[in-house]
């Protein structure tokens, strides 16, 4: 008997316990209605998966499961690989943050895409470990303050450069990769629908700023996940098979100061003594000019060359060098 | 149909004859011959499953997970590292009750690294809340194995059949392999209660708190002691179909009058029996007590056939760093727990797959009974070995 509540076919239904404008909350609210309740969702642990399911209450109105916090692609590789057994063509979801797809599940989610299950994999990218309270992962971008990547008179934050995911997975030549933000629904809608339409596994990044750990006004989410794209910080951007064969290009490039003066995180930054901060700021610049070039999201020029962003993109650590920090600390 | 096969080939036809359709593997000496006997039963189209050749052990535990969790039968087999890299989801597994079965051909862990059999990997994983069954010869993997997915699924716990690294998995000895309709009468279509479905939304795996989660706890040791009574029941079912039978939770062998009795567990039973008809026959009132289940801990069934034991040996495969030999340790407490003082002497021993011979076993009996106190935890090291070898009475006998 199909025991499905007629009326409230919404796959992530109101009265979990995510904090006022979680970015993660409504990117899983967009996907998962996008994709429908006849799919079966397996969950990383995570702040997802705490903020829906609490003491036997949950908020999810399709099949859910959560296993452990790495292995959500390998269960799900079981899930299709028992449905394909039994001759069913249920959809098969994972959803996981950036811990649980950029470190910790990595090894999980590479053996679902080389074994080529038929998975969609959402990663909701909030760009650190929010549900413990604001570590940095391997996707936190260069120079944020985490509570492991504190500001202090030796660092200006976090000092190495986000992982680029999307190409690692991507060089797994699989037919479909794709990024997208919460601040544009129909381009979000639309590379749900196509990888929906692909069979074989799927992967989509979706940046979701939390306004705890990057530290804004939880009415500027979809504000500064804009930004986070107008910049050329987070091109929007399709893969398939390995090569990139959509982007969304920009209009016109926004500072990156526009994108960072509203976030806690980078706060740091600014209004420094000495030019560490600004060095972070250019440095930043460097690496969206650097992505706008190599995506071709502008017809214009951008401040920094192509090879002068790509070199300091290799030096990291903005314009100063490491040696010249433990030189100090020695003296 | 009786044939003789390597020890992981028999394991693979028991597995074929039970029809995982998902079944997941990562290689690992000395379990390898059993995932390379099923991925060719696969491709060869003998076995209609889906093969999944998993990036870790880690990742073909939670395949299972996910497979069983979605209403097919599912198998996975590992050992040593690859059972400790399991250990999240095996507990996991556990945790949300998913009828999984599993083999672990038994090795040592490292460092230093070793390749050969002892029980440290399983024993390790003994609070996991998965049913062990340590088994004694290829033919009881067999059996057991078809034993243990009824058991799993009737009652929705995880079962793992320990059984012997090479001195099993890679033994050739005769094995009546069961035909397919009687495997069939034998073990129902498996039937999940929780099936993920979208017709019938469940959400699983979901958070708990200081309020409830105790109680989920409980709940998993109440029902692993449950467990006890069907795993009996399973055993006598099988024997009435199948004409063999391993005891359910724990095998006697010349219990009846035995003041001395030696408790152990997995193939060493063998040379131990060997050792016991030897002493019978210069008078010695002397038995043996294999430990076929391990989890759940049988300690009612032990205490009965031991409470009129003078003396108890147990000889074991693993020990607790720090604490010593787990059998004995597990034994003393359910014999205290019974009123019974009968003294316990602890041997550790076979580590990293060396021989326990009959002629060290011989040395073990006769240091146990001239020994005045119990013996608390004794490794048979190099010295006490080859003391034993230069007494020998039959060199070059293997357990």
């Amino acid at each position: 008997m199909d025991t499905r509540d007629q009326f409230r076919t919404n796959v992530l239904t109101s009265g979990h316990r995510a904090c006022a404008g979680c970015g993660e909350a409504m990117a899983a609210r967009m996907v998962t209605d996008l994709i429908g309740p006849d799919a079966i969702y397996i969950n990383a642990t995570g702040c997802l998966q705490v903020f829906t399911t609490h003491n036997q209450q949950s908020a999810w109105q399709a099949p859910w499961m959560h296993s452990v916090f790495a292995n959500s692609a390998a269960v799900a590789s079981g899930v299709e690989a028992a449905l394909r057994a039994r001759g069913r063509s249920t959809p098969v979801v994972v959803q996981a943050g950036d811990g649980g797809t950029f470190d910790i599940g990595l090894q999980c989610l590479s053996g679902m895409i080389e074994r080529g299950h038929d998975v969609l994999f959402v990663c909701y990218d909030n760009e650190a470990y929010m549900n413990t309270g604001v570590q940095r992962s391997s996707s936190t971008p260069h120079a944020v303050r985490t509570t492991t990547s504190p500001p202090g008179r030796l660092s200006e934050g976090k000092h190495h450069l986000k992982k680029d995911v999307i190409s690692i997975i991507a060089a797994h030549h699989m037919p479909y990769a794709a990024t997208a933000t919460v601040a544009y629904f129909p381009d979000l809608k639309a590379k749900v629908e196509k990888a929906m339409s692909l069979k074989g596994p799927r992967f989509l990044q979706v940046l979701s700023p939390c306004p705890l750990g990057w530290d804004h006004d939880a009415a500027l989410t979809v504000q500064i996940s804009r930004l986070a794209v107008e910049t050329g910080l987070f091109p929007l951007i399709e893969m398939e098979y390995g090569d990139v064969t959509g982007v969304m290009r920009l209009a016109r490039q926004r500072p990156i100061e526009d994108y960072l003066h509203l976030q806690g995180r980078f706060k740091h930054l600014f209004g420094h003594q000495n030019d560490n901060g600004n060095v972070e700021i250019r440095h930043l610049q460097a690496l969206a000019d650097a992505r706008i070039q190599r995506y071709g999201l502008l017809d214009a020029e951008t401040e920094w060359t192509t090879a002068s962003a790509a070199q300091t993109e290799r030096h990291g650590r903005g314009g100063y060098s490491i040696s010249a920090v433990k030189q100090e600390v020695s003296s | 149909m009786k044939m003789l096969l390597e020890g992981s080939h028999a394991v693979a036809e028991a597995v074929r004859l039970c029809h995982p359709q998902v079944i997941a593997a990562y290689p690992i000496t000395p379990q390898t011959h059993i995932i390379e006997h099923l991925a060719q039963m696969v491709a060869n189209g003998e076995l209609s499953s889906e093969f999944i050749s998993a990036e870790s052990e880690y990742a073909a535990a939670s395949v299972v997970l996910g497979a069983v969790a979605t209403g097919t039968r599912a198998f996975t087999a590992s050992a040593s590292q690859g059972l400790l890299l399991m250990t999240e989801v095996l507990f996991n597994i556990a945790g949300l009750r998913l009828p999984v079965v599993m083999v672990c051909a038994n090795r040592a862990v490292g460092a230093p690294i070793n390749i050969f059999c002892d029980h440290q990997d399983s024993m390790a994983l003994r609070d996991a809340g998965w049913i062990q069954l340590y088994v004694s010869s290829n033919q009881e993997a067999v059996d057991s194995i078809i034993q243990a997915y009824r058991i799993a699924e009737a009652c929705e716990l995880p079962v793992m059949i320990c059984m012997d690294g090479f001195f099993l998995t890679h033994a050739f000895e005769p094995v009546d392999i069961p035909e397919q309709t009687a495997v069939d009468t034998f073990l129902p279509p498996y039937q999940f209660s929780r099936m993920l479905d979208p017709k019938k939304p469940m959400t699983l795996g979901g958070g708990s708190e200081p309020d409830n989660y105790l109680e989920y706890r409980a709940a998993l040791h109440n029902d692993m002691e449950k467990t006890l009574d069907r795993i009996q029941r399973v055993g006598s079912d099988f024997s009435q179909q199948f004409g063999r039978g391993y005891g359910g939770l724990v095998e006697g062998y010349r219990l009846e009058d035995a003041e001395i009795v030696f408790v152990g567990l997995g193939s060493l039973i063998g040379a131990v029996q060997d050792l016991i008809d030897q002493l019978r026959e210069q008078g010695q009132l002397v038995g043996a007590l294999r430990l076929r289940c391990f989890r759940p801990f049988p300690a009612a069934a032990l205490v009965r056939s031991l409470s009129s034991a003078k003396r108890i040996i147990v000889m074991e495969k693993a020990f607790s760093a720090g604490a010593g030999g787990i059998v004995a340790t597990e034994l003393r407490a359910a014999l205290y727990q019974a009123g019974l003082s009968i003294p316990v002497d602890n041997f550790i021993g076979g580590l990293g797959g060396r021989d326990i011979t009959p002629s060290i076993l011989e040395q073990i009996f006769h240091t146990s009974v001239s020994s005045d106190a119990a013996i608390d935890c004794r490794f048979i090291n190099k010295d006490d070995m080859s003391h034993a070898e230069g007494n020998a009475t039959t060199p070059g006998e293997g357990d």
